[in-house]
């Protein structure tokens, strides 16, 4: 343990000598970001490609703890002058980012700036817009995107005497799926992980309702909050119901629930595409995955669901020697070749038409089918303004605003129409807020 | 008689200077800047900043669920304190008597001081988490319906408990100093006149440690208004519903989570006022009663 820490101490000394020396031809390019394990070490090899590929430029990328830490350390290097040039930030961080001009630079407008090719209709539109303005100029670069799924144990399933090759299709056929697996047993039948993500935002773009006014705040940060209608209000109250018998069984704000899944507890579990990985590394039973329920009743259900995940911001105020750098950079990342062989193996979602089309050409969905799972739900229609995802300010914050509403319905203290008025209430009064600070 | 002094008129103020140095450095700087900022609006970036007065005070005293965080810190901070206080008083009477490997018990309830409150929150978590815990398992074996992600009463008690558990090393240490210099003579003499354990403790040996309870006193609020956010953020989040939101943790959620940093100056000049008075109190009414 410490002659290995010597060795790494000395290693990482060698380093930083061997970079200074090398800093002067060089032009250094800061990326920070969340990525930890393997997905880490993607980001690692991205750079270490990049920096083998070409002379001119050097990315040095930095591990900054969770999305929130590094979204701090990257407003705190702002605010003291020395940010970095590329920061990942989560998508609920898109408002607070694209809200301070002057601290970031579009990324259209500065690939233009630098000479590079780039095309927006490259981008798979459901990915791209959500981090576009509304006429379509792309803001921030997006990196790892993913988007909710069902999952469910195919074990469970079987021992419930339910077909597994025939996942419940609609909200209905998933309550009375779970009724059954409670009736054979499971203790967790039905459950989900980022509450708001899945049960409010998801909820929303996949029944083609609106969240907030001026298309979910993508039109300007004057948008108002509203779901609290009848599609909302009855998702939650299904849910409330079934907690009671544990038919459904909250699982938590965060993510921190999955391991329910994993374990073989919960049957039915509503989370990220992206914890494949996860449950592939972890889960010791048979498991699936299906695209989200809907309420069937609902006109123009399902729509198309949106995404989650990150992207990669440009920060304000560097050289344009720099920002060619970060352009030639996310040319780089662009590719298609390099696009499809990091969607194959991350599990996140190609972010260019063409590598999705390359991966569905190679016939990598044929043994992958779980992978294409949410590349299906986005793509299963053109986005409305209801589904082309969400901009609201001071999100981190609205989110656990919105969470605390719904863990008081389902825990019996409110009704859900009263929880969700004032997860309303409570929300506009922060995007008041956010927009007087942000005019 | 020789009066003691220094030569020159400075010189006492150079031997002090890297005190106030660091007091001013370190504490009305810091302080000075949460007025300053609790008195802006702005937004994450610092590009637009506007002076408004007490607006930021005005919003959060007409914000019902600062009442709210207020009504769950006095719960919380005298539950905490109480327990802490009375376990470490129990446990230090206990380890002062003549038993068998007295100093194997003293340095085990030691330990968990040694343990950031985080740390300490995760550990409680491990233990407790409604699926995979294994007192919850236990707990749900016994019939109890343990969720503390829903059920704001046991994720209250949970938060408490492992504050409370965080603390008692600290306070147990100080105790049993504290008994330790009580003189045995006394104590010894009071037996000889016929007064039972209960009666030499309550009259003799609690009078004299009284010192000590009123230092621990203090610490102990400090400690639970500031010190115990670690172990809310790691076990529940300030939640279900902010049954668990503490003053310190909105400040944390609000600033840091939330990048409203005039709201969250503005809260924490307030705790500050709210602590400097109750220390303030405590030294001119409970000091009274302390005997040195």
């Amino acid at each position: 343990m410490t002659s290995r820490r010597i060795v790494l101490a000395l290693m990482t000394g060698a380093a930083i000598g061997l970079s200074a020396g090398a800093a002067s031809a060089q032009t250094e390019i800061q990326w920070w970001h969340s990525m930890t394990g393997a997905n880490n070490d993607v980001v690692n090899k991205l750079a270490d490609d990049f920096n083998k590929a070409q002379k001119d430029y050097k990315i040095v990328a930095s591990f900054k703890g969770s999305y929130a830490d590094s979204m701090n350390a990257g407003i705190a290097a702002f605010r003291a002058g020395n940010a970095p040039h590329v920061l990942q930030v989560f998508e609920v961080g898109t408002a607070t980012m694209m809200g301070a001009k002057g601290a970031i630079k579009p990324v259209q407008e500065m690939m233009k700036e630098a000479g590079e090719t780039f095309d927006p209709n490259a981008y798979l539109p459901a990915i791209a817009g959500y981090y576009s303005t509304v006429k379509g100029e792309m803001l921030s670069f997006p990196f790892n995107s993913s988007s909710t799924v069902m999952w469910y144990n195919r074990d469970s399933f079987k021992k419930a005497g339910l077909d597994p090759d025939k996942p419940p299709k609609t909200w209905p056929e998933t309550i009375d799926h779970a009724k059954k697996l409670k009736a054979a047993g499971i203790s967790c039948p039905l459950s989900n992980a980022w509450v708001t993500w899945v049960l409010i935002e998801q909820l929303s773009a996949w029944h083609n309702v609106p969240l907030a006014t001026k298309a979910n705040g993508l039109d300007g940060f004057d948008a108002v909050l509203n779901f609290n209608g009848p599609v909302h209000v009855r998702m939650i109250e299904t849910l409330a119901q079934l907690q009671k018998d544990k038919i459904y069984d909250y699982a938590g704000r965060t993510n921190t629930g999955e391991g329910r899944f994993t374990s073989g507890e919960c049957a039915i579990f509503l989370t990220s595409s992206a914890f494949y990985g996860n449950i592939k590394a972890n889960a010791k039973f048979d498991f699936g995955n299906a695209p989200m329920p809907y309420w069937p009743d609902v006109a123009g259900a399902p729509q198309n669901s949106i995404i989650g995940g990150a992207s990669l911001w440009v920060m304000g105020g560097k050289k344009a020697d720099e920002y060619k750098g970060v352009a030639r950079f996310f040319t780089f990342l662009s590719d298609t070749d390099r696009q499809a062989n990091l969607h194959q193996v991350s599990g996140y979602l190609p972010i260019t038409k063409a590598a999705y089309e390359k991966t569905k050409a190679d016939g990598f969905y044929k043994a992958n089918p779980m992978l294409e799972t949410p590349l299906i739900e986005l793509n299963n229609k053109p986005p409305t303004e209801n589904s082309r995802g969400l901009r609201l300010g001071d999100m981190v914050r609205m989110r656990d605003v919105w969470a605390e509403e719904i863990e008081a319905a389902l825990n019996g203290t409110k009704t859900a129409k009263a929880a969700l008025d004032t997860a309303v209430e409570r929300g506009n009064q922060m995007l008041r807020q956010f927009e007087r600070t942000n005019r | 008689m020789q009066k003691v002094g220094f030569k020159g008129r400075f010189f006492p103020y150079v031997l002090i200077a890297p005190q106030i140095l660091i007091t001013l450095v370190f504490f009305y700087w810091p302080a000075s800047q949460a007025v300053w900022q609790s008195f802006l609006i702005q937004d994450a970036f610092g590009t637009r900043v506007e002076f408004v007065w007490f607006e930021n005070y005005e919003t959060l005293f007409s914000d019902p669920l600062y009442f709210n965080a207020l009504v769950v810190t006095v719960v919380f901070s005298t539950t905490v304190a109480a327990l802490s206080l009375g376990f470490a008083l129990l446990l230090a009477v206990m380890a002062d008597r003549q038993i068998r490997g007295a100093r194997a018990y003293k340095t085990f309830l030691i330990w968990p001081y040694a343990v950031a409150p985080a740390v300490a929150g995760v550990l409680w978590l491990f233990m407790f988490q409604p699926s995979l815990g294994i007192v919850a398992q236990q707990l749900k074996r016994m019939g109890v319906d343990w969720n503390y992600l829903l059920d704001g009463r046991q994720a209250m008690t949970l938060v408490i408990l492992a504050s409370a558990w965080k603390q008692i090393s600290y306070n147990f240490l100080f105790f049993l100093a504290g008994l330790q210099s009580i003189p045995r003579s006394v104590i010894e003499a009071a037996a000889i006149d016929g007064a039972g354990p209960g009666r030499r403790f309550w009259t003799i040996v609690f009078p004299l440690l009284s010192p000590t309870a009123f230092f621990l006193l203090v610490v102990n609020i400090v400690y639970v208004f500031f010190d115990t956010f670690g172990i809310i953020d790691a076990v529940t989040l300030g939640g279900p519903a902010k049954a668990t939101e503490t003053l310190v943790y909105k400040v944390y959620s609000d600033g840091r989570l939330g990048g409203d940093l005039g709201g969250s100056a503005a809260q924490s000049v307030i705790l500050m006022a709210i602590v400097i008075t109750l220390t303030a109190v405590q030294f001119k009414y409970v000091e009274r009663k302390v005997h040195y």
